[in-house]
């Protein structure tokens, strides 16, 4: 007999969930997809849902996703409200370069895809498996391996759609391109959806993205996102994540980039919404010379959870990497930061700096944080910090003693903590967008 | 305008502060000179209500109003200002951002409108026009990465913006070249005023040469011991703090 939320039970569901959703609306696939999901399923069906005991996910229990019983959302109607919130969360206007997802399916009428740079290429992952089958073949699924993780074997087994986006060589861009993906938790009960998303680009391109997960409303419901960044040669590109699920939803995801040489990569990664949420970012400095900056801010309250389980891996000697993680938590929240560098054997001269710093708000929250060094180098330098506590009274009596009440002054100093990450969003108006999130936050 | 009587106060059962006595006037100077540990810190940050020090006896009335009822930030709106002989760092606030809103919270209580961005831009150029420096910390973070002396200037800066009517400066001249004690001093020169008043911790009398003190007040085991005019200090220059001790002794005896 097996229960609801035993993991068993849970796993056989999704294996159940695959075989109806392989034997329907996926078959149009072409075959070396279909094996894929095949051997991810089989994966999934050996490891079930990740578990307390692994070492990786000892701070963050899945339970609740497991034992929710989610179905793979049907693609919903798009109401004139949901046109019109699509527009106020993009940027720019008309001449934006925008690919819009409801409930993990691509929605044409809500992208705006017209006039993009020579060669350019942003869209739906679905439309590019044919438009660009050598490009997505060639990467898609290579780097985010499903064998580390059973929720990335699980998005693999469900690949459907996503985000797709090609910088050609040489190519700049003007304008950010961006990817929403919008949650509308109404429509259906339970709904999840596993986007995705590959991004390529080639050798020395640049520009930026924007990648963002959008709640309509509030309800639960489940993304599985995985999203694979390729950076040719010397390409540099600035990637923006914002995660802003409703607050009774889960989110896990996996942000994987891959660098060539001379190639400079930046995520800065926002983190507002769900109630549970674990992301995986694994950066990994595959020629020399590349520079990776992973800068991150979490600002919850309430129950909610979030675990960002981070590997910067150095491959090649000479690479350098900046990872600067900033965590604030109220009322019962609890932030969960493993930093985890790993420098191979001969990746000499690597420069590596890690930084955690988590605000307490009240008594109650609570932030766990572990760098882990595994250093198979010996001319490296790898310095690592992480400091977590309540505000400094010192600082509040600085504060006041210029006449700031206690309240402004516990805002300012909480505000301060926001940002120092958003002085990393070079989108003005994105980072306009942000800053309102952050004031929000603010509390008493 | 600062009336001190018999204050008493300490940390945590322990008494630092054993009975100060200091009456300030609107225009007044006064130097606190004093070894170290004597209590100069302690004093200043007892007087800008600092909530590790408990009050424990006598009292300290500004302009009439109780101060030991007062949080620190009605201290600082009712016109206290304590330049800090360690002020902290704030990462993530712009220093131009920081004065704003400080400058915004007092001008609220006094009714007046809140500046926004703009009109503060330009009061804050004219404020470091009339001291004579350039904007270069404006747009860091608060004391981030400061150097010792222009932690200090910071905080001359923020007197300059907030234009107190006490200011309290804690060896605001400590760690200062010769160059950036004159500055510091001219840029002080510049907002003594007949109603404004000055309390300067200091361990060294060249900065008092540039703004020459009315008072002098010895601060020793927590009282002061002995005051007088810049005569004292530059005794005090001369022969160390060694006398005073007999001397504080002798009137004890
Ligand atoms: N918060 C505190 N906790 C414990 N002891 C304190 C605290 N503040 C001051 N003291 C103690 O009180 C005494 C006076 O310190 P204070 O900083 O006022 O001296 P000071 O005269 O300013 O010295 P200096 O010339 O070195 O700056 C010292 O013995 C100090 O250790
Ligand atoms: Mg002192």
């Amino acid at each position: 007999m097996t229960r609801a939320g035993d993991p068993k039970s849970a796993t056989e569901r999704y294996v159940a969930a695959f075989e109806s959703f392989a034997g329907n609306g996926a078959s149009g696939a072409p075959g070396w997809l279909k094996t894929k999901r095949e051997s991810a399923i089989s994966r999934f069906a050996e490891t079930g849902f990740p578990h307390s005991r692994l070492e990786a996910w000892r701070f963050t229990d899945v339970k609740p996703i497991a034992g929710e019983h989610f179905v793979l959302a049907a693609k919903p109607e798009v109401s004139a409200a949901i046109r019109q919130a699509a527009d106020a969360q993009l940027l720019g206007g008309a001449e934006r370069h925008a690919a819009v997802f409801l409930n993990g399916h691509f929605v044409p009428e809500l992208s705006s895809l017209e006039g993009l740079p020579q060669g350019v290429k942003l869209g739906s992952l679905r439309a590019a498996l044919e438009s660009d089958a050598k490009l997505v073949e060639e990467h898609l699924t290579r780097y985010a391996r499903d064998e580390r993780n059973p929720l990335t074997a699980l998005s693999t087994a469900f690949i459907s759609d996503g985000g797709f986006a090609y910088i050609p060589d040489d190519v700049v861009l003007e304008r950010p391109l961006q990817l929403l993906f919008l949650a509308d938790p109404a429509s259906g009960s339970n709904p999840m959806w596993h986007p995705r998303t590959l991004i390529v680009a080639g050798r020395g391109a640049g520009g930026s993205l924007v990648e963002s997960y959008v709640a309509l409303g509030d309800g639960t419901y489940w993304t599985n996102a995985v999203t694979e960044v390729v950076l040719g040669e010397h390409a540099k590109i600035d990637t923006y994540r914002v995660q802003r699920e409703s607050v009774q939803a889960y989110h896990t995801a996996t942000t994987e980039s891959y660098q060539a040489r001379g190639s400079v990569f930046k995520l800065v990664n926002f983190t507002f919404g769900a109630e549970l949420s674990r992301q995986d970012i694994n950066a990994v400095l595959d020629g020399e010379g590349a520079d990776c900056t992973l800068d991150g801010l979490s600002m919850l309250e309430g129950r909610q959870h979030t675990d960002h389980h981070t590997t910067l891996e150095h491959a090649q000697p000479h690479c350098t990497s900046w990872e600067y993680f900033n965590g604030v938590f109220d009322d019962r929240a609890r932030g969960v930061f493993t930093g985890r560098i790993i420098v191979r054997p001969g990746a000499q001269q690597t420069d590596s700096k890690q930084t955690n710093n988590n605000l307490l708000l009240s008594e109650r929250a609570r932030a766990d944080s572990q760098p882990q060094l595994e250093i198979y180098a010996d001319d490296v330098k790898c310095t690592h910090g992480a400091t977590l506590g309540p505000i400094d009274d010192e600082h509040l009596f600085y504060l006041q003693s210029r006449g700031l009440s206690r309240q402004e002054a516990r805002h300012l100093l909480t505000y301060g903590f926001g940002s120092e990450i958003l002085e990393a969003v070079k989108l003005d108006r994105l980072k306009e967008q942000l800053d309102g999130m952050v004031r929000d936050r603010l509390s008493g | 305008m600062l009336e001190v009587k018999n204050l008493h106060s300490g940390v945590e059962g322990v008494e630092i502060l054993k009975g100060v006595d200091l009456t300030v006037k609107p225009g007044e100077v006064h130097a606190i000179m004093g070894p170290n540990g004597s209590g100069k810190s302690t004093f200043a940050q007892v007087l800008a209500g600092h909530p590790a020090y408990e009050v424990t006896g006598g009292s300290v009335t500004f302009e009439g109003k109780d101060l030991v009822e007062m949080d620190a930030d009605e201290r600082a709106r009712a016109g206290i200002f304590l330049a800090f002989q360690y002020p902290v760092a704030i990462r993530g606030i712009t220093n131009a951002y920081f004065l704003q809103s400080a400058l915004n919270a007092v001008r609220k209580d006094q009714g007046l409108e809140e500046l926004d961005t703009l009109d503060f831009a330009e009061l804050l150029e004219k404020k470091l026009e009339m001291i004579g420096w350039d904007d270069s910390l404006i747009h860091r973070a608060v004391n981030d990465g400061f150097s010792g002396g222009e932690k200090k200037r910071n905080e001359i800066l923020q007197l300059a913006v907030l234009e107190p009517k006490l200011a309290i400066l804690d060896e605001t001249d400590s760690g200062l070249d010769i160059d950036a004690v004159k500055e510091v001093a001219a840029a002080v020169n510049r907002f003594r005023s007949e109603d404004r008043a000055f309390i300067v911790v200091t361990h060294y009398e060249r900065i008092l040469n540039y703004f020459t003190p009315d008072h002098v007040h010895v601060l020793a085991g927590g009282k002061v011991v002995m005051s007088g005019d810049m005569k004292l200090a530059l005794e005090l220059e001369a022969k160390g703090y060694d006398w005073i001790a007999g001397e504080a002794a002798a009137v004890a005896g």
